[in-house]
């Protein structure tokens, strides 16, 4: 490819938009540079699971003759994206990386798409994931796999695989994914690129394929902190057709990113950065912890002392409510129907073939924990002890302004290492989960690389609820002072 | 017989149909019929990605019920999810209230048999109707799926187990029935389904206290099989147990053409549901200035108006029961009453033709009261034809008739068609004359004794006016004819 | 924590998902690990705790909507995505109750 789609590629989101603003290069030129460089490039990355190139093309063009009209809508018009394959688009497929919906072109779009495209965006693909959001290494789509762009034997993480290795990949300039226990984080620590689980009830979930209705939420996924608090500025807000949308006004994230972390009081939990963390991801995280208290920001050691039962919850209450919302794959309505027999067997053997391994054990697991006889000591228990994790944060928040750790035990693992053992991949969610359980806003923020390997650490941030604004502000404070994270090494 | 020794114990669960324009968590219509599939959503439908979006007005209708029975109205409420999987249930879950419905507690009371009783309420929840299941759509047997009454609001009214016969049953249901119609939340129209009961029925040795293994009969929807399934349903029970056999505990469904109740799902379909809070929906908070807008709208309740209707207007406690029975009716009465007069004469004769004939026609012609082209002045009018002498019975049910299907003015009616009868006494004299003059034969054997032979007077006479006689006149001058003998 | 096949199987019937032999001896090995793992939440004292079976906090205007009807995807798009439609009836095997 010639150097200027390359260099064009190498913009971070701002800087495309401004560009664009500026005249210097149009959506389309964006666009063909975006699509020329997955061909290339994501076959061997399998970040994708759907281009669509023609229907792309037809918005790049409108945002265009937009701009020559004077009528640009905002920082993102024209410029290229990209979503998870669980959000609903309108006539293209959604999988949600599920045989199940194999093909799936759904009569509506989702809420946080109508945003973004009402904003001028222009949708370049749907992107790979765990089926149907379960899973932390993109190891369970039903279609292919997805790789890390830094080590392609290496897991992208999951379930938001897709979306943190097509930004991380420069393919397209920022990407939504979604984060139930750590979706979003986890891939964006491993891929090196920053990404923000909001508050629930920040961005709305209509047209977002549910995995646990209590726990999922929409975030960006994008090179800076400035970009993805772009993004977050564009889909979030109340949604009347969502009934766990929140209605508090939206902070101004952009002029908050400047506050510089003079003043911050983060609070490192002990039970944290104490044993089972990798030595080169924990010296990456207390690196960056040392540069918060150069900039002026407080350290204080907190305790979370029910963090730790926080997988134990989650993997009651995740696969409890995921057992419902995936009764609807039924065969009856839309999806994949198994050919050729009685109504009975019509379910059991749909769902057989629809659905993967992961998918089938967690709704095992969820349905019994729902089940008669079994609610009070696992499902209720769980939700209970939800409580008890979300006080800690809380009583924590009374003393500091966000919560500071890891955002993964180690750094991306191996294709293949963690997926015969369920429960050893379960565990490595111990630190993000938290933050779902609590409600809570998170991100992950590149901190530096791993001694060994060098791959890419991430740093997390958990913030008050709706407090969005802090977060970016302090992840800003360390990107500008460390500098904007390098992009993998260009494949040969 | 071992019957007698029994005693059947009945609760029933009404699933009444919310009359509000869209569908409880979406902004389909509600509209009954329509081609299938036509008054769906992603909502409905239970396509991926949808949520549910509570329609306010159900709640106030719940409000209403629970008010109007005097239940306990919970000020913090919780939806459910009750998880199955059925085709006619997109989304494999129904939401439903499960451990804090809306209301709790409250009664109904009706008449059985000239008593008056009180049902307790166990409880009153919000939830969503499921679609429909159609049988033999295409020739190769499949069935087919209608969704358009999925979302559908439904209020489902508990009841204990305090019915003691199928009649009670009945008399409980017509009430309760009558009460939501009043209360214009429901619109009873049970051929529709509007209104549903599932029974649970048990039986039990008089004069025991425990209760026996009841079994459910589900979706009874007319008065006639409600009693009919209750009935087989307790012999059933009754003849297992004499034979020393033990009542199953399962879901029954009555079949009318054969007048038995049979067993719906297999044994090992255990209905474990697995309820969960509905983590889509937040809490329904009840206001107070939400239940005391709602309480001071309240309208007059069938038994409150019977009552009235009895203490201030004469009427009988039947005919007062039959007029409450639809709101809708009674509100008709209540203009053709002060439309035509005042006191307890008036108002029998209003409350016998709107029981009698107006109901009659009603009911052949399926429309319903805010439909019908009878108005309660017109009724009004009638009676007054009637009083005036202008027509006689006969000629005031044609009458009636006619305006009813065309909503013609009933004094233009009668002119136009001649409906008139004769009330003049020279003519009818004439007539009498006339037919007197060509019987001797039973004007002789009249006056030895044989005085059944007015009537055949009274028909000759009519015969004679073609049809038209007044009858009071007519009778009166039959007899002074007569007269001596 | 173990579970039997015989509970594998009854829960896989409740969540309807047919499963192979080999299948059902692979969950009943890991959903009774991870079965005993979560055991651990017995430990912990939750008297007087409540659920927290809302995510989203109190103080949240209540989400409610108005009475009011609009037009829905109309019956052809309502059974587009159908994998059997007769006419616009979703069409399955036949429904014995």
């Amino acid at each position: 490819m010639t150097a200027p789609a390359e260099e064009l590629c190498a913009l971070t989101l701002r800087q495309a938009g401004e560009r664009m603003a500026a005249g210097a290069v149009s959506s389309l030129e964006l666009l063909e540079a975006s699509l020329a460089r997955i061909e290339r490039l994501d076959p061997a990355l399998g970040a994708f699971l759907a281009v669509a190139g023609e229907r792309a093309r037809e918005k790049a063009r409108e945002a265009d003759g937009r701009r020559a009209r004077g009528e640009r809508r905002s920082v993102l018009d024209g410029v290229p994206l990209a979503v998870k394959d669980l959000f609903l688009t309108r006539g293209f497929p959604t999988t949600a990386g599920s045989r199940v919906l194999e093909g799936y072109r759904p009569p509506y779009d989702a809420a946080a798409v109508e945003r973004l495209e009402a904003a001028g965006a222009v949708l370049v693909g749907k992107l790979n994931m765990d089926e149907f959001a379960m899973g932390s290494s993109n190891e369970n789509s039903g279609y292919k796999l997805c790789h890390n762009p830094w080590d392609l034997s290496r897991t992208p993480g999951g379930s938001s695989g897709g979306s943190a290795a097509a930004v991380a990949a420069r393919l397209v300039y920022g990407t939504l994914g979604t984060d139930t226990g750590g979706s979003i984080r986890e891939p964006a620590s491993f891929c090196g690129v920053v990404g923000v689980k909001p508050s629930y009830g920040r961005v709305s979930r209509y047209g977002v394929v549910a995995f646990a209705s209590s726990l999922d939420q929409v975030g960006p996924i994008a090179r800076t902190v400035e970009d993805a608090a772009l993004l977050l500025a564009t889909i979030a807000g109340h949604d009347p057709r969502d009934s766990t949308s929140s209605t508090r006004p939206v902070d101004d994230y952009l002029l908050a990113l400047a506050g510089g972390a003079r003043g911050l009081r983060i609070g490192v939990p002990r039970e944290w950065l104490s044993g089972g963390v990798d030595p080169g991801t924990l010296a990456a995280v207390r690196a960056a912890l040392d540069t918060y208290e150069r900039l002026g920001a407080t350290l204080l050691d907190i305790s979370l002392p029910h963090s730790r039962f926080g997988v134990a919850a989650y993997y009651l209450i995740a696969p409890a409510e995921a057992s419902s919302n995936l009764a609807r794959y039924d065969g009856v309505r839309f999806g994949l129907r198994a050919p050729g027999h009685g109504l009975k067997e019509m379910y059991g053997e749909t769902r057989d073939q629809g659905f993967g391994a992961e998918v089938k054990r967690r709704i095992m697991l969820g349905t019994y924990a729902l089940s008669a006889g079994y609610y009070d000591a696992y499902y209720l228990r769980a939700q209970k002890v939800r409580t008890l994790v979300r006080r800690d944060l809380d009583e924590a928040f009374e003393r500091c302004d966000v919560v500071a750790g890891p955002v993964a035990p180690g750094v991306a693992f191996k294709l293949g290492e963690k997926i015969e053992d369920p429960l050893q991949m379960y565990l490595a969610d111990v630190f993000t989960i938290t933050a779902n359980l609590a409600a809570l806003p998170a991100l992950s923020v590149p901190c530096g690389q791993d001694a060994r390997t060098g791959l890419p650490v991430g740093l997390q941030l958990l913030g008050r609820p709706f407090d969005e604004a802090t977060l970016l502000r302090a992840a800003r404070a360390l990107e500008r002072e460390t500098g904007a994270f390098p992009a993998p090494p260009e494949p040969s | 017989m071992p019957l007698s020794e029994f005693e059947m114990v009945i609760g029933l669960e009404v699933h009444a149909e919310l009359l509000t324009r869209s569908k409880i968590f979406c902004s389909c219509s509600t509209a009954f019929g329509g081609a299938p599939n036509d008054h769906t959503c992603p909502v409905c439908l239970g396509l991926p990605g949808s949520l549910p979006v509570l329609n306010e007005r159900v709640v106030e209708m719940a409000v209403t019920v629970g008010l109007a029975l005097g239940c306990h109205i919970r000020p913090r409420s919780v939806f459910a999810r009750k998880n199955y999987f059925y085709p006619d249930l997109p989304k494999g879950y129904q939401i439903s209230q499960y451990e804090l419905p809306i209301c709790l507690g409250g009664q109904v009371p009706f008449t059985v048999d000239g008593a008056e009783k009180v049902v307790r309420l166990t409880r009153i929840h919000m939830e969503e109707d499921a679609g429909k299941n159609v049988h033999g759509v295409s020739a190769d047997g499949a069935s087919g799926v209608d969704l358009n009454r999925a979302g559908v609001p439904l209020l489902e009214i508990v009841s204990e187990p305090d019915l003691r016969s199928a009649d009670e049953a009945v008399e409980y249901l017509r009430s309760l029935r009558a009460i939501l119609m009043a209360l214009s939340v429901c619109d009873g129209n049970m051929q529709e389904g509007s209104i549903r009961a599932d029974a649970n029925v048990s039986v039990r040795r008089r004069g025991s206290e425990r209760l026996g293994t009841r079994c459910e009969i589900k979706n009874m929807n007319s008065f006639r099989f409600l009693k009919a399934a209750i009935e087989y349903e307790a012999r059933r029970q009754v003849e297992v147990l004499t034979g020393g056999g033990q009542v199953e505990q399962e879901t029954r469904l009555f079949d009318p053409d054969r007048g038995e109740t049979r067993s719906m799902r297999s044994k090992e379909e255990a209905h474990d549901y697995r309820y969960f809070p509905e983590p889509d929906l937040p809490p329904v908070v009840v206001p107070p200035a939400l239940i005391e807008r709602l309480a001071a709208a309240l309208p007059e309740l069938p038994r409150a108006r019977s009552q009235r209707y009895q203490e201030e207007l004469g009427l009988s406690p039947y005919d007062a029961g039959v007029l409450v029975s639809d709101a809708r009716v009674a509100t008709f009465f209540d203009r053709a009453l002060s439309a035509y007069g005042a006191g307890p004469e008036a108002a029998k004769k209003v409350a016998n033709w709107v029981n009698g004939e107006v109901a009659r026609l009603a009911n052949e012609s399926a429309a319903v009261p805010g439909q019908w082209k009878l108005t309660p002045e017109k009724l009004a009018a009638v009676l007054r034809l009637v009083d005036a002498g202008t027509i006689g019975g006969p000629g005031a049910k044609k009458v009636l008739e006619e305006v009813f299907r065309s909503g013609a003015d009933p004094a233009i009616l009668v002119m136009e068609k001649g409906l008139a009868q004769v009330s003049d006494e020279g003519a009818i004299e004439a007539a009498v004359d006339r037919v007197l003059s060509r019987s001797p034969a039973e004007v002789e054997r009249h006056r030895s004794g044989k005085k059944n032979l007015t009537g055949f007077f009274v028909g000759q006479v009519m015969k004679d006016l073609g049809g038209k006689g007044n009858p009071a006149v007519v009778n009166a001058l039959i007899r002074k004819k007569l007269g001596g003998g | 924590m173990s579970l039997s096949l015989e509970e594998v199987r009854r829960i896989a019937s409740l969540a309807r998902l047919k499963l192979s032999p080999e299948e059902e001896e692979r969950f009943a090995l890991q959903l009774s690990a991870i079965l005993g793992y979560v055991e651990e939440l017995r430990a912990l004292d939750v008297s007087g705790v409540e659920p927290m079976t809302h995510a989203l906090s109190a103080g949240e205007a209540p989400p409610v909507r108005a009475d009011e009807e609009r037009p829905g995807l109309g019956a052809p798009l309502a059974v587009a995505a159908a994998p059997e439609r007769e006419g616009t009836y979703f069409k399955v095997p036949r429904i014995i109750e």
